[in-house]
């Protein structure tokens, strides 16, 4: 009983190698470039590499880009829920 | 009478024929996972809030951790992905042992990741930094704050590596019962949607513990 819906994309073995060959090199540079002082924007470069990352997991290993549009629209929602919330905190921090 | 009847016929209906919804299981799946990342979001927030209150401390504090072992730490667990994942495409293209091996290898890089956390732990502990400790006790505000967020956020995220540890023994036991097989592994996918987010969330714990130097 398969599901009409339901398309199985079967991700191959090699993307599966290259984006992880992509994330070592990531933390590789996430690491050296920690030990320059850059002063304000290391942190920001940090969570740059960290948000390419994990939009590398989120997107092949967790298969979104291969997904119906309903889970996409749910990543979504929830990395905007979330998002909204950290503005509005540091809204509130910054400017007391 | 009529109960009596319905009942019978959903009974049958549930011996001849299982209904399955691969599609509705992953949206389950990815209800969870979404609780997931608020949980662990508030704590981000509160990370972020408490760092910017206290940054000199925080400095202090995260100079002590240790890098390679974070980084060593962050090459098992993505690694660890790409095997979870890897396991899912061997057993859709029908190679089953295939399948198991990579769920046991990710099984080995999840246990390395805990005994290394383990050893990480019992550094700091050893040196009197642990909540409650006396030498942290002595310390700024800011830098017991800071491990206080340590303990809390990787201790509840080994938590979920050692579930994550149960969720994968059991998808293997089901495999090796053709309970899930190259066309019914929707649990093999939502053990690896688990262990990706528990992966995603260590790719943020690791800079904003680890590199703030």
């Amino acid at each position: 009983m398969e599901d009409k819906n339901h398309t199985t994309h079967i991700v191959g073995y090699g993307t599966y190698f290259i984006v992880w060959l992509a994330l070592i090199s990531l933390t590789a540079i996430t690491v050296t470039v920690s030990g320059i002082s850059f002063g304000g924007i290391t942190i920001i470069i940090a969570l740059l590499i960290a948000i390419i990352k994990s939009t590398l997991v989120l997107n092949v290993f967790m298969h979104i880009q291969f997904d119906d549009v309903v889970f996409k629209i749910f990543v979504a929602v929830g990395v905007l829920t979330l998002l909204s919330a950290i503005v509005l905190t540091f809204f509130d921090y910054l400017f007391r | 009478m009529d109960k009596a009847v319905a009942a019978e016929v959903i009974h049958k209906s549930h011996e001849t024929h299982i209904h399955k919804d691969p599609v509705g299981s992953k949206i389950g799946m990815w209800l969870f996972l979404l609780t997931e990342l608020l949980l662990f979001g508030g704590m981000f927030i509160i990370y972020g809030v408490y760092r910017y209150m206290n940054s000199e401390s925080f400095h202090n504090a995260a100079m002590e951790l240790d890098v390679a072992l974070g980084a060593l730490n962050t090459i098992i667990l993505l690694t660890s992905s790409l095997t979870a994942a890897l396991s899912i495409s061997a057993l859709q293209k029908g190679n089953k042992p295939l399948s198991q091996i990579l769920i046991v290898v990710t099984l080995l890089f999840a246990f390395g990741f805990l005994v290394n956390k383990f050893f990480e732990w019992s550094a700091k502990f050893h040196h009197g930094i642990f909540p409650g400790g006396e030498d942290l006790a002595s310390r700024p505000n800011g830098e017991i704050l800071f491990f206080g967020l340590y303990y809390v956020m990787t201790g509840i995220h080994g938590l979920h590596i050692i579930i994550g540890i149960v969720f994968f023994l059991f998808v293997l036991v089901q495999i090796s019962k053709n309970k899930i097989t190259a066309t019914d592994y929707t649990k093999l996918e939502n053990a690896g949607l688990y262990w990706h987010l528990v992966d995603i969330i260590w790719i943020f714990l690791f800079p904003l513990f680890y590199l703030m130097r």
